[in-house]
């Protein structure tokens, strides 16, 4: 019996370690929102207009002696869009904008990591928005991982740029705001 | 004569009624104009504005106009009237007040879904009374849309009867509150 025993447990054992040293899952912490995606746009030319999406969810997998081996998912539900403006948000969800009611979910799935050094790093992936999928890159970095309290927490930020032609967003909003630009805040819990 | 008779609307009534379906056709031509304007539009948010608070002041009317009801006798149907038609336009005319109020409660909910009280021209504000439904500007603007068809069409109904009476049966339905 224990001839057989040792052999698994050393297994087992040498698996769990090396498993620490694999990419780790986390799960982005919306349940204690310690996750934003924020979007700011000019008005008019005038100012900057911002807002969020409440409502989304992703998961991440991490490691950081490999950068490259990460990878990311993100589902926005579009009709979570708040711009502290009722009238606003309800002109953003119609199909002169957002089109929520056609496209409810927005998602990003990244396809590469490139590591700068520093905690720094450029995400390529596809982000799928308003009915059309299209590679775009985040400039992103890493704000510290490590433990706090009970759990294991690995926190990230990232910036880009959505032109929102690319995307076949019906109506203008001016010369001055073509684009849209997302700030992104995420922490997530490991699993 | 200011009150109803038996036989007639008094003006009190008859200027009710005419300020309704004039401020009304405003409001649901002006509604229906709006919702289309660009953003670049001069009167994108001017035209709202206006068709809020004309909304809110017609509110307060309804109000009074209800009450002004109640305590006024009502004129009597025309005797050429069958007993379907008797049944049909006690209902349409309910049911034309009832709309009414509908479209102006959620007509209300549609810019104050986000906490911020209706201004009724420059003269006072509304208060919110916060959210009810996490997407309630866009819920209660549809059912302030359906709705509004279906005053327009009750409305619409609501005429040619009156036509009907008028210029077919020859009683005095129309002469009543004309």
């Amino acid at each position: 019996m224990k001839k057989i025993l040792m052999p698994i447990l050393a297994a087992g054992s040498i698996l769990a370690f090396s498993a620490s040293a694999l990419s780790a899952d986390y799960i982005i912490d919306t349940k204690g929102a310690h996750a934003s995606i924020n979007f700011k746009i000019k008005h008019a030319g005038f100012s900057w207009l911002t807002g969020r999406f409440n409502n989304f969810d992703g998961r991440f997998s991490y490691d950081k002696s490999d950068i490259s081996a990460s990878n990311i998912k993100v589902n926005i539900d579009t009709s979570s869009i708040d711009s502290n403006h009722a009238k606003r948000d309800k002109h953003l969800r119609s199909d002169d904008f957002l089109d929520v009611e056609k496209y409810p979910t927005a998602s990003f799935s990244s396809n590469k990591f490139i590591d700068k050094g520093n905690g720094k790093m450029e995400i390529i992936g596809d982000l799928t928005f308003h009915g059309v999928t299209k590679s775009i890159s985040i400039n992103a970095e890493k704000i510290a991982e490590g433990n706090r309290k009970d759990k294991y927490l690995a926190g990230f930020s990232g910036t880009t740029e959505l032109i929102l032609k690319d995307f076949n967003i019906k109506k203008s909003l001016g010369a001055a705001s073509t684009s849209v630009y997302m700030d992104l805040h995420i922490e997530g819990i490991r699993q | 004569m200011l009150r109803n008779t038996k036989s007639s609307y008094g003006l009190i009534a008859k200027s009710f009624h005419w300020l309704s379906a004039v401020t009304i056709l405003a409001l649901f031509i002006s509604g229906i104009w709006m919702t289309d304007l660009d953003y670049e539009h001069f009167w994108y948010d001017y035209a709202a504005h206006y068709h809020e608070s004309v909304g809110v002041l017609f509110a307060i009317f309804v109000i009074f106009r209800l009450l002004w009801r109640q305590i006024n006798i009502k004129p009597n149907f025309s005797e050429t009237l069958s007993v379907v038609e008797l049944k049909a336009a006690k209902l349409a005319h309910n049911l034309l007040y009832l709309l009414c109020i509908m479209i102006i409660i959620t007509g209300y909910l549609i810019p104050t879904a986000d906490n911020r009280g209706l201004d009724v021209f420059t003269w006072f504000t509304v208060p919110s009374l916060g959210s009810f439904h996490h997407q309630q500007a866009d819920f209660s603007g549809k059912a302030h849309y359906l709705l509004s068809w279906g005053l327009i069409t009750l409305s619409f109904i609501h005429a040619l009867a009156a036509c009907k009476h008028h210029f077919i049966d020859n009683d005095n339905t129309l002469k009543k509150i004309l």
